[in-house]
């Protein structure tokens, strides 16, 4: 559902974002996400329900004190859910972006590294990649394999990986050109131990922008999944299976239950950008 | 020039073979047996199992299964639907036009308001305007498209009334009436992209000698931004609007869902719910050769729209 938009090494890219917001902004994101992962760590301490707890004679009750952000049609506090499915909603996209970060390192190393016909067939392998979104690799996935999350991520792991694949192989092709990798080569180290411990780390800031933004784009594909109602299944507090669950709550007028993980969803991946975008922004112009 | 075009068109058809060889040989991932997969969930008759191995051959070696599906494919033949009983051909067929008709009004809103906002961004760089209009469109890219969904149903649907909250419609108006918002919804996104895109890409022309020097000579700025900096700042703008053709589609199957429509991607949805594989493998197949149909075609033009980016070694 989301198309990837790669981080573009130019200068002054996203300047104008700070111009406007200042580093506030940077620092309020930063904030808020670590204040997710706080919600999703301690959400046993936090939430004031068991998350699958029913109340029927309590079911679509407006927010009140004993339920801040009220209840869904079953009478399960809309809140203790939200804070509970910040779990599956951020555990999903991590292994995500770990693993395609990866996989996307090695396969770009390689084909950056190398070049000639290594870099022309990897090339092309990434060229098909392209061709199947993560949503449509996950929901394929879910046909093969079944519903739940153990498919879809590692299929939009391997969708996501050749836009990091892609991004390291051009960062690679331009820092071998520099003088210090042919210092290294020149002192007899092996190609494997500049490329990896060398340049490596030279590349890794802008590869872990790339990754950052990689996270909002994991976090919108994998809840757009359970909102189909092909990943995360009920009981299970899951944001995208809540909005799911909601759907009739919001043709009765009351979409509080439905609303609330929308907008979690949203507040996070804004997160995501401004941070991935920050990050891109103070490292463009960098030398390799 | 046609030897760039011909080189294009032979990796599409290349790419296209290989994308299609995947999603057949994705049947064989599944776990199990193949004849189980396809069948799970059923009690199948005796004909039904014929049926299936027949339609597959699964008695066949798995090149030859590959190649029978394929000249299927070719002549537009994905099979049976085991759940609808009907050719999986006539049922994507009967839910094109929604589907079509959906991308067809997301795509013009998002050209239309893609474009303008990003035009009226660049022209107003730096001023409150373009503040402004920069941190909507980093909220708007933030918000899916079921999210948008919802949110639309909710406000002008359940509270306002002024939409329904189902259905394609009949007839044109009606259609058009009963798709705005599932367009709305689907553009979002998509519109707050192809602003940045265009907006950046018409700053990088609009500081370049020549804007300067076609303005000091005394033209009209407007006639000056339509053909010197409009026409040079396409390119990018039509690279993305190629890489957004996938995602909509995609996109297109949870917006269906959400908005419980009757089109392609909702049909997507139900068969995986149902397992009903021949579907699902159809569906898959026709988004990945609409993207790489779309690509290449992209590829194709840009040099025509940029004549700066010449077609290779060999063009023209």
């Amino acid at each position: 559902m989301s198309v990837l938009i790669g981080v573009q090494p130019r200068a002054g890219r996203m300047s104008r974002l700070r111009s406007f917001g200042g580093n506030w902004l940077f620092a309020l994101s930063c904030a808020v996400l670590v204040g997710f992962v706080l919600l999703a760590v301690l959400a046993p301490l936090l939430a004031p329900y068991p998350p699958d707890a029913t109340d029927l004679l309590n079911s679509l009750a407006p927010p009140s004190p004993e339920h801040w952000l009220g209840t869904n049609q079953v009478g399960q506090d809309t809140l203790s859910r939200l804070i509970y499915g910040s779990r599956t909603s951020l555990v999903g996209p991590l292994m995500i972006v770990v693993l395609s970060t990866l996989l996307g390192i090695a396969l770009g190393l390689v084909a950056g590294w190398r070049g000639g016909w290594v870099d022309a067939a990897l090339s092309r392998v990434f060229d098909i990649m392209f061709a199947f979104p993560g949503l449509l690799l996950a929901i394929l996935a879910v046909a093969l394999f079944g519903k739940g999350l153990a498919a879809p991520v590692v299929a939009m792991s391997v969708a996501y990986t050749p836009f990091v694949a892609r991004l390291v192989r051009s960062l690679v092709m331009q820092a071998k050109a520099r003088p210090y990798i042919a210092a290294y080569a020149v002192q007899g180290f092996g190609a494997a131990h500049v490329a990896g411990r060398r340049l490596l780390p030279n590349i890794a800031p802008t590869v872990l922008a790339q990754s950052t933004l990689n996270f909002g784009y994991a976090v919108i594909d994998l809840a757009a999944l359970s909102f189909l109602g092909l990943g995360v299944q009920p009981p299970t507090p899951d944001w995208g299976a809540m909005i799911n669950e909601g759907r009739g709550a919001i043709l009765a007028g009351t979409p509080l239950s439905a609303v609330a993980p929308a907008l979690a969803i949203i507040i996070v991946v804004v997160a995501f950008n401004v941070v991935g975008e920050e990050i891109a922004d103070r490292l463009a112009g960098r030398d390799l | 020039m046609t030897w760039f075009v011909a080189r294009k068109l032979v990796g599409m058809v290349l790419t296209m073979l290989v994308t299609s060889f995947l999603v057949f040989a994705s049947l064989y991932v599944a776990p199990g047996d193949p004849l189980d997969f396809l069948l799970q969930g059923r009690s199948p008759t005796p004909e039904m199992v014929a049926a299936v191995s027949e339609q597959y051959g699964l008695d066949d070696p798995f090149l030859v299964q590959y190649w029978h599906w394929l000249v299927g494919v070719l002549h537009l033949d994905f099979g049976r639907s085991l759940q609808f009983r009907e050719d999986v051909a006539h049922l994507i067929g009967a839910r094109v036009p929604t589907t079509l008709g959906l991308i067809l009004m997301s795509g013009t809103m998002i050209c239309v308001f893609g474009l303008a906002v990003g035009i009226a961004g660049a022209l107003t760089a730096g001023r409150v305007y373009d503040r402004a209009l920069l941190v909507l469109s980093t909220v708007l890219a933030a918000i899916p498209s079921f999210v948008a969904a919802i949110i639309l149903i909710s406000v002008f649907s359940v509270r306002l009334g002024w939409f329904p909250t189902s259905g394609a419609g009949e007839g044109l108006a009606d259609r058009i009436y009963h798709l705005f918002l599932p367009a709305v919804a689907l553009s979002l996104t998509f519109i707050a992209l192809v602003s940045r895109v265009t907006r950046s890409s018409m700053l990088d022309e609009l500081r370049r000698e020549h804007v300067e020097v076609a303005l000091s000579r005394g033209m009209t700025t407007r006639s000056v931004i339509r053909r010197h900096v409009l026409r040079n700042a396409l390119g990018p703008i039509l690279t993305i609007t190629g890489l957004l053709v996938a995602g909509l589609l995609v996109a297109s199957a949870v917006v269906e869902t959400a908005f419980s429509l009757n089109g392609m991607g909702s049909l997507l949805v139900q068969s995986v719910d149902k397992q009903d594989f021949a579907i699902v493998q159809a569906i898959v197949l026709l988004v990945v050769f609409a993207f790489v149909i779309v690509n290449t075609v992209v590829d194709i033009a840009y040099p025509f729209i940029d004549p700066r980016v010449t077609a290779g070694p060999g063009a023209r």
